[in-house]
C-alpha cells in the first residue's frame, strides 16, 4: 500500500478490499515456514505499508537469530519497525482512532479531496482532447483510426462471431485480407462493448461517436492508472501530480485526442495499469493481484503489439531485483503468476498465437522465470539446511546447473537461428539496432512514425518534464524501493526505445509523468514545509514533542528530495504509540525533522524556489493546452488555413472519397499509394489493391512500379490487378507538401527493392528527385508524374508548383491509357480511369507495331516477378 | 395522383365493354362544353407547370356540378399535384376560391386515361358559364436526348404533349402556350397554327376539336436547369415537450439529367464556368422555417463544410453546396438537421389534445422528390395520434426508442412519393400526452446515481473479509 501513514488513513476505500485477500496468504505462507528460519524476513522493511507490518510484527521474535542472513541479504534492519507488535492491520487502525473526531473529518476531507481532484484530472483529460471536436468536428483522425473504424463497424454490425472470421475482400486485392486473425482486436471490442452498452440502455449514439471520443475517455482511465500506480511507487502526492501531468503529456494527446481512434489510445491505459497492478502485487504480495494483473496483461496484448515492453521490462525489473538481492516471495508472486497465465492468455489472441511462445521478443521472459524458480529453490534450500550443508549442496547444485544451463542455450540459440530472422521481427529488430530497417527493409523506414525522433520532439512531445526526469530518478533512489527500482528501469529502458522510434516516445510519456510527478511532489513537500515552519505563526506551536527522542534514524534531508518512504513507518509508529494523544497526527514528522535535522532551506529561498516551480508547471500547462490545440487537434483529412479573407477550409480527400463512393460501381477497384488504402476502404467503401497494413511488400512494389513506369507498362500492371480507377493524391496547387510526389522516393525505391528494372538512378538527377527542367525522362514520363501535373499547366500558364518550388519540367503532354475523370476543389485529389482496352485489329502496320510493343512487355513481365 | 397501374388493365376494359353497353347512361358529361381553353406550359425547370383555364358552359337541362379534367396515361404517371380554382370577377378585382379535386373513374374514356373531378361551387343550370382555373404539375417529364453529354455540351431534352388539350368535353376554341427556358430549340411538331416566337411556341387556335382529340406534339429544345431530384428523402421530426423540435433531414441527391459522358476536368470547370458543365449544378437552397438553431449539414463521413445560413424573423435559408458538383446522373447523399422553439409549431387544441403542425414537403427549392417519408416522432408516453393532411398519403406507426426510453416512441409514419414544393403546405398531428412523462427520464437518472451513491456507502461500510 502506500508509504504515508496519514494518506492511507485518508483514503480507506481505496484499500479496504485489499486485506482479506493479502492477509489470508500470508499467513498460510507462515505457516509454511514456521518451523523454518523466517526468510521472508529479508524484504526491505522500509518499504512495508501497513499490511505488511502485520506479518513482521509477528514474527520478529523468530527474526532476531539471523540478522547476520538478512545483512548478507542487502538489508539493514530498523529495529523501530518491529518495536511494538501491532495487533491490526491499518484499516482497523483507523477505526480505532475514532475518538480523535478532528482527525477523522481531517482523513474524510483529504480523501474527499484527492477523490475530487482526481475527478477533475479525469475530466482535463477528457476536456483536453477535445479541441480537435470543437476546432473542427466530431471525425475520425488520419489513416490508421478509419480502419479500426471500419472493423468497429462490422463487429457491431455483425456479432463478435463473424468479426473473428472476417475475410476482407475489399482490400490487397486479389489476395483480401484475415482481419479477424492480424488484427489487435482490444480497441475494436471496447469501443463495440461500449456501443453494446449505450445501446442496451437505449443512447442511440452512432459507431462514429463511440469511437471519437474512446481515445479521450480512455485518457481519463490513463490518468488514473497513473495516479494508482505512483501512489505505489511514492505516495498519494506523487501520484496525484503524475496524473495531472499525464492528464495533458502533449506525447500522449498526439495519440489520443478525440477522434484519434487507435490502438495506442487504450493500450496506454492498458500498460500504465498493468504496471500498476505489478507493483501492487508486488508491494501486497496478493495473488489476487497477480491474477489482475495476467488479466490487464491480456487486455494490453489484445489492444497494442507494444505489449512486448511490457514483458521484457518486467522480466528486466525482476531480474535486476535478484542481482540486487531484493528477491522476496512477493516478488515471485508478482512474477511467475504473469508470465504462466499472461503467455497462456496472450496465445488466445489470434493475431499473437504461437508467437506468445515462439519469438524471441518473449524469450526473456521465460529466461527469467526459469530464474526465479533457481532462485527461490536456493533460498528454500537454504532454509532448510545448515550453513554447511548449504555450501557443500551449492556447489554441486552450481556446477549441475551450469551444465544444464549450457544445454539450454544451446537449444535456444538452435531455435533462434533456425527462424529466419533470427526470431525476431522487423520492428523488433529495429528497436535493437535504429539503422537496421533503414538499411533492409524500406517498408519500414517509409513509414513516417518509424524514424528516430530529433531533440526538439522530445521537447515538443515531454516538454519540462525531461528537465524533471533526473530529480524524479534521485528522488526514486532516496530510498531504493522495488517499486521505484520499478519506475527507474521503465524511464531508462523507455527513453531508450523512444530515441529509436518516434511512436515510442508514448511509452515514455507516462514514465516521464510518473518520475516528474514524483520529483515535483517532493519538492513542493520540502519547500511548502520548510515555509510552514518558519512562518511566525505558526513556529510558536511547532514545539519538539517528546516522542521526537525515540526517532533517531531520520535520513538527513539535504536534497531537494525527502524520503517519504522513511516517513512511512515512523509515522506510524508514532501514531500507534502515542494514538490516545490528541494530537494531529501528520504533524509529528515534520515538526521532528525541523528540530533535529535544520533540514529546512531558508524561507526566501524556498518561497522563490516554489514560485519558480509553480512557473515551471504553469509553463507545462500553457504549452500542452497550445499543443492540443494547434499542434495535435488537426484530423488531416480535412486542412485549414488562415488568410487575409478568414478561415479556409481544404475538404478535398472527402471530395473525392465521396465521389468514389458515389459515382462509381461498388465492386470497381480503386489504385492508389498504401496511404489512402484505409480511408478509401473506410470512407468510399471501394475496394483497394493496398493499405496501410503493410502485410505484403511485392504488393506494394507493385504498386509502386506501376507508378513509377511509363504509362503504358503501368496501364498493364493496373489492367492485370483489374484497376478501374487510379488516386493520386498532389499538392502543388495549394502547397500540401506530403502528397505523392514527395512520397514518390519510397515508391521506386519499394518497386525497385522487387522489381529490378526500375533503378533509382533512372529517377535522380545530382542525388535529388526533381521535376523540374533538371528532371530526367524517366521522372518525366513515369505514370505518378504525368498523373500529378496533366493539364496542370493551364491553371496558371506557367505550371508552378508551389510544394517544390518550381515551374515543372514537362507541361504540355496527354494521357493516352488513363483518363481524368474527378479532380477535386483544389486538385489535393485527382482521380483516373483506365481506358477501356483498344480494338486489336486496326490494319497492318498498327498490328505489327503493337505486336513488337507486346513482346517486349512480355519480356519484362518474364522479369517482373509479378503475381498476377 | 395516386398511380394504379394493378387497376388500370381491367378497370379500362370494364369501360370499354360499357361504352357498348351503355352508350347514353352518363349523358350529363356530354351536357357540358368547353368555350374555351388555354393551356399555358411552363417548361423553363425540370418541374413542368401547366395552368389551364377552361370556361366551361352547360347545354344539357340538368344542373351540373362536376368538372372532368382528362390525363393521358403518360401524364398521370407523371402528376404531382392537380389543383383547381374557380375565378370570378373582373381582371383587377380577380379572387380565386380553391375547389375541390378528386380523382375519378369515367366509363367511356379511352385506354388509361385517369380523370379528375373537380367539384364546383355552385352548380351550373342550363346555359350558365363558369371559369376555371387549374394547375397541374408535371415531373419526370423532360427526356433528355442525347441521354449523355459531354462536359462541354448543353443538356437537350425532349417534352412530349398534345396540341390539342385532352378533354372529355366538346371544345369549342383552344390555345396552347410553351415556354421554353432559352431561344434554343431544336425542333417542334408542326400542327398548324403552330408558330415559334423567342421562347414561346404557340399552338392553336383549334376550334370544334370533338371529346379525347388528341395529337402529339414533340419539342426538343435546350434546358439547362439543375435537374435535381431527390430520390429518398427521410424527415425525422422529433418532438421534445422541453422545448425543442428537432429536424432531421436525410437526403438522397442525383442529377436527373442527361448522363455525364467521358471525363471531366476540373481545370476546364474553374476556367471556364459558363461554358463548361452547364447542366450542373454545385447549388442548393434550402427554405427552413424561421427561428432556425443549431443547424448542420453533413454526410456519413463527416461535416461539409461548404454551407451558408441567412436567418431573419419571417424565414431562414440555408444555401450549401454538395461535396463536388453533379453533373449528369452523378449522386450525393447528405443530412441535414436543425432544431427550432416548441412553441412555434406546438398547439393546444381546444379539446386538450396537442398538436403540432408543421410543413409537409421537401424545403430544398425546385427540387422533385421521389419518395417522402416523413416521421413525427411523438414524445415517451403520448397516445392515440392522429395526422390531417390535405391530400392522400400512406400511413403508418412505428416504434423509436432514443434516448433512455422505456416504453419507446410512437412515431407517425406518412410517405407520398412525387412531392413537388407545391405540396409544402401545413399539416397537424394530433396527440394526447400527459406532462407527467417529462419527468421519467431525469427521475430515472436520479434514482440511479442515488442508488449508485447507496451502494457505494454501504460497500464502505460493510466488512466483505472473510476472516474476522
Amino acid at each position: 500500500m502506500n508509504q504515508r501513514g496519514k494518506i492511507s488513513s485518508q483514503t480507506p476505500q481505496l484499500q479496504l478490499h485489499s486485506p482479506a485477500p493479502y492477509h489470508s496468504l500470508v499467513f498460510s505462507i507462515s505457516k509454511s515456514h514456521s518451523q523454518t528460519r523466517p526468510l521472508r524476513f529479508s524484504q526491505p522493511p522500509l518499504t512495508l505499508s501497513g499490511s505488511q507490518t502485520l506479518p513482521a510484527a509477528v514474527a520478529l521474535p523468530r527474526l532476531s537469530p539471523s540478522p547476520r542472513l538478512a545483512s548478507t541479504l542487502g538489508f539493514t534492519l530498523n529495529p523501530r519497525v518491529a518495536s511494538p507488535p501491532a495487533p491490526f492491520s491499518w484499516p482497523s487502525m483507523a477505526a480505532s482512532d475514532a475518538p480523535n473526531g478532528d482527525v477523522l473529518i481531517r482523513n474524510a476531507f483529504g480523501s474527499v479531496l484527492a477523490f475530487l481532484i482526481l475527478l477533475l484530472i479525469g475530466v482535463l483529460a477528457f476536456s483536453i482532447r477535445l479541441f480537435s471536436v470543437i476546432k473542427y468536428e466530431s471525425v475520425i483522425h488520419e489513416f490508421d483510426p478509419y480502419f479500426n473504424y471500419r472493423v468497429t463497424q462490422f463487429l457491431t454490425k455483425n456479432g463478435i462471431y463473424d468479426f473473428w472470421n472476417w475475410f476482407d475482400d475489399r482490400t490487397w486485392y486479389p489476395l483480401g485480407r484475415v482481419i479477424g486473425g492480424t488484427v489487435y482486436p482490444g480497441l475494436t471490442l471496447t469501443a463495440g462493448t461500449l456501443y453494446w452498452f449505450l445501446h442496451s440502455l437505449n443512447i442511440p449514439l452512432s459507431v462514429e461517436t463511440v469511437c471519437v471520443f474512446t481515445a479521450p475517455i480512455f485518457s481519463a482511465f490513463a490518468s488514473w492508472a497513473t495516479f494508482l500506480l505512483t501512489k505505489e511507487v511514492k505516495g498519494v502526492g506523487a501520484g496525484l501530480t503524475a496524473a495531472a501531468l499525464l492528464a495533458m503529456v502533449p506525447s500522449y494527446i498526439s495519440r489520443s485526442v478525440a477522434g484519434s481512434y487507435d490502438n495506442e489510445a487504450v493500450a496506454i491505459f492498458a500498460l500504465i495499469f498493468t504496471f500498476y497492478l505489478y507493483i501492487k502485487t508486488l508491494n501486497t504480495g496478493s495473488l489476487f493481484y497477480a491474477t489482475l494483473n495476467s488479466l490487464s496483461y491480456f487486455y494490453m496484448v489484445c489492444s497494442w503489439g507494444g505489449y512486448t515492453f511490457i514483458i521484457n521490462l518486467i522480466p528486466m525489473h525482476v531480474l535486476l531485483c535478484i542481482v540486487t538481492g531484493r528477491y522476496s516471495s512477493r516478488l515471485y508472486i508478482a512474477y511467475a503468476p504473469l508470465v504462466v497465465l499472461g503467455t497462456l492468455l496472450a496465445a488466445l489472441v489470434p493475431v499473437v498465437g504461437f508467437n506468445a511462445v515462439m519469438t524471441s521478443e518473449h524469450f526473456a521472459s521465460f529466461l527469467v522465470f526459469i530464474i526465479i524458480h533457481v532462485v527461490a529453490l536456493v533460498y528454500y534450500i537454504k532454509g532448510i539446511l545448515s550453513p554447511k550443508m548449504f555450501k557443500v549442496a551449492l556447489a554441486l547444485v552450481v556446477s549441475i546447473g551450469l551444465a544444464v544451463c549450457c544445454a539450454m542455450v544451446a537449444v535456444i540459440i538452435a531455435l533462434v537461428a533456425s527462424s529466419p530472422t533470427k526470431g525476431w521481427s522487423g520492428r523488433s529488430l529495429s528497436l535493437l539496432d535504429p539503422t537496421y530497417a533503414s538499411k533492409y527493409i524500406p517498408i519500414i523506414a517509409s513509414v513516417s512514425e518509424h524514424q528516430p525522433p530529433t531533440w526538439p520532439s522530445y521537447f515538443m512531445d515531454i516538454n519540462v518534464l525531461a528537465f524533471l526526469i533526473p530529480a524524479g530518478i534521485i528522488a526514486c533512489f532516496s530510498p531504493l524501493s522495488d517499486a521505484s527500482l520499478f519506475a527507474v528501469l521503465y524511464i531508462v529502458l523507455s527513453v531508450y526505445f523512444s530515441g529509436v522510434m518516434v511512436r515510442l516516445m508514448l511509452v515514455l510519456a507516462p514514465a516521464a509523468c510518473i518520475l516528474s510527478g514524483i520529483a515535483l511532489s517532493q519538492a513542493f513537500d520540502v519547500f511548502t514545509r520548510s515555509i510552514k515552519f518558519q512562518l511566525p505563526s505558526l513556529s510558536d506551536h511547532s514545539h519538539i514533542d517528546a516522542r521526537d527522542a525515540s526517532s533517531e534514524n531520520i535520513v538527513p534531508d539535504d536534497t531537494i528530495k525527502t524520503d517519504k518512504s522513511e516517513d512511512t513507518p515512523k509515522e506510524r509508529m508514532t501514531k500507534r504509540s502515542k494514538k490516545k494523544e490528541k494530537e494531529p497526527v501528520e504533524k509529528p514528522p515534520t515538526k521532528f525533522q525541523i528540530k533535529k535535522r535544520l533540514s529546512v532551506l531558508p524561507f526566501e529561498a524556498s518561497i522563490i524556489a516554489v514560485i519558480l516551480l509553480v512557473l515551471l508547471v504553469a509553463f507545462y500547462v500553457v504549452h500542452c493546452v497550445w499543443a492540443a490545440a494547434e499542434a495535435y487537434s488537426a484530423p488531416s483529412i480535412v486542412l485549414t488555413s488562415h488568410s487575409n479573407d478568414g478561415l479556409h477550409v481544404f475538404d478535398d480527400f472527402r471530395e473525392a472519397y465521396a465521389w468514389l463512393s458515389h459515382n462509381t460501381d461498388v465492386d470497381d477497384k480503386v489504385a492508389s499509394w498504401w496511404d489512402y488504402g484505409y480511408q478509401t476502404t473506410a470512407m468510399a467503401n471501394r475496394t483497394v489493391i493496398v493499405d496501410n497494413n503493410t502485410w505484403n511488400n511485392t504488393h506494394i512494389a507493385t504498386v509502386g512500379t506501376a507508378m513509377s513506369s511509363p504509362e503504358k507498362a503501368a496501364w498493364e500492371i493496373f489492367h492485370s490487378l483489374d484497376v478501374k480507377y487510379v488516386l493520386v493524391v498532389f499538392g502543388g496547387l495549394v502547397g500540401y507538401p506530403s502528397d505523392d510526389i514527395n512520397k514518390f522516393l519510397w515508391m521506386v525505391r519499394i518497386g525497385g527493392g522487387v522489381f529490378p528494372h526500375i533503378k533509382e538512378p533512372d529517377y535522380l538527377r545530382d542525388g535529388q528527385y526533381r521535376i523540374d527542367s533538371m528532371a530526367t525522362p524517366t521522372m518525366l514520363n513515369c505514370l505518378m508524374y504525368k498523373l500529378s501535373y496533366y493539364r496542370f499547366v493551364e491553371t496558371d500558364g506557367k505550371a508552378f508548383d508551389r510544394v517544390r518550388r518550381t515551374e515543372i519540367g514537362k507541361k504540355y503532354f496527354k494521357l493516352t491509357h488513363f483518363e481524368e475523370v474527378f479532380t477535386t476543389h483544389h486538385w489535393m485529389v485527382r482521380i483516373y480511369k483506365l481506358k477501356p482496352p483498344k480494338n486489336r485489329i486496326r490494319g497492318k502496320n498498327k498490328k505489327s507495331k503493337s505486336k513488337t510493343s507486346s513482346t517486349t512487355t512480355s519480356k519484362r513481365k518474364g522479369t517482373r516477378r509479378n503475381p498476377f | 395522383m395516386e398511380e394504379q397501374p394493378h387497376f388500370r388493365v381491367p378497370l379500362s376494359l370494364l369501360l370499354f365493354l360499357s361504352l357498348f353497353l351503355l352508350p347514353t347512361s352518363f349523358s350529363s358529361t356530354h351536357d357540358l362544353q368547353i368555350l374555351n381553353a388555354e393551356r399555358r406550359i411552363d417548361l423553363t425547370s425540370h418541374i413542368i407547370k401547366v395552368y389551364l383555364t377552361l370556361k366551361v358552359e352547360n347545354l344539357g337541362t340538368s344542373p351540373a356540378s362536376e368538372v372532368h379534367l382528362a390525363f393521358s396515361p403518360a401524364e398521370a404517371e407523371h402528376l404531382a399535384i392537380v389543383k383547381a380554382a374557380a375565378t370570378s370577377g373582373k381582371r383587377k378585382k380577380k379572387t380565386y376560391i380553391p375547389l375541390d379535386v378528386k380523382s375519378a373513374e369515367l366509363p367511356d374514356g379511352p385506354n388509361g386515361t385517369k380523370f379528375f373531378t373537380v367539384t364546383l361551387l355552385t352548380s351550373l343550370n342550363k346555359g350558365e358559364t363558369a371559369t376555371l382555373e387549374v394547375l397541374y404539375i408535371l415531373t419526370h417529364s423532360l427526356e433528355p436526348f442525347p441521354v449523355e453529354i459531354t462536359q462541354s455540351e448543353s443538356q437537350l431534352v425532349y417534352f412530349r404533349d398534345s396540341a390539342i388539350l385532352l378533354s372529355p368535353y366538346h371544345v369549342k376554341e383552344q390555345t396552347t402556350f410553351i415556354k421554353t427556358p432559352s431561344t434554343r430549340v431544336e425542333s417542334f411538331t408542326v400542327v398548324d397554327p403552330a408558330k415559334r416566337a423567342g421562347t414561346e411556341l404557340k399552338y392553336g387556335p383549334y376550334e370544334d376539336q370533338p371529346p379525347y382529340s388528341y395529337s402529339p406534339v414533340l419539342v426538343h429544345f435546350e434546358n439547362n436547369n439543375p435537374f435535381a431530384v431527390v430520390e429518398e428523402l427521410e424527415r425525422e421530426i422529433e418532438i421534445s415537450h422541453w422545448g425543442n423540435v428537432q429536424v432531421t433531414e436525410r437526403y438522397r441527391l442525383v442529377h436527373a439529367g442527361a448522363r455525364h459522358k467521358g471525363a471531366f476536368s476540373r481545370v476546364e470547370y474553374q476556367t471556364r464556368p459558363d461554358a463548361t458543365g452547364v447542366s450542373s449544378f454545385k447549388h442548393l437552397l434550402a427554405k427552413l422555417p424561421p427561428k432556425v438553431h443549431s443547424v448542420y449539414y453533413r454526410d456519413e463521413i463527416g461535416n461539409v463544410s461548404t454551407s451558408n445560413l441567412r436567418t431573419d424573423y419571417r424565414k431562414s435559408e440555408l444555401e450549401f453546396q454538395p461535396r463536388y458538383p453533379l453533373f449528369g446522373g452523378w449522386k450525393s447523399t447528405f443530412v441535414i438537421g436543425y432544431g427550432l422553439p416548441l412553441q412555434d409549431f406546438l398547439f393546444e387544441s381546444p379539446d386538450g389534445r396537442r398538436y403540432l403542425n408543421f410543413t409537409f414537403g421537401c424545403p430544398l427549392t425546385q427540387t422533385v422528390v421521389d419518395k417522402l417519408i416523413l416521421k413525427v416522432v411523438l414524445p415517451e408516453g403520448s397516445k392515440d395520434p392522429t395526422a390531417v393532411i390535405p391530400f392522400q398519403v400512406d400511413q403508418h406507426l412505428e416504434i423509436k426508442y432514443s434516448y433512455l426510453d422505456v416504453i419507446g416512441r410512437t412515431v407517425v409514419v406518412l410517405e407520398k412519393s412525387n412531392v413537388v414544393p407545391e405540396h409544402n403546405v401545413p399539416f397537424q398531428v394530433y396527440y394526447t400526452f400527459n406532462p407527467i412523462f417529462m419527468l421519467a427520464e431525469p427521475l430515472m437518472l436520479s434514482i440511479a446515481i442515488f442508488l449508485f451513491f447507496v451502494a457505494s456507502v454501504s460497500y464502505l461500510h460493510a466488512d466483505l473479509s472473510i476472516r474476522k
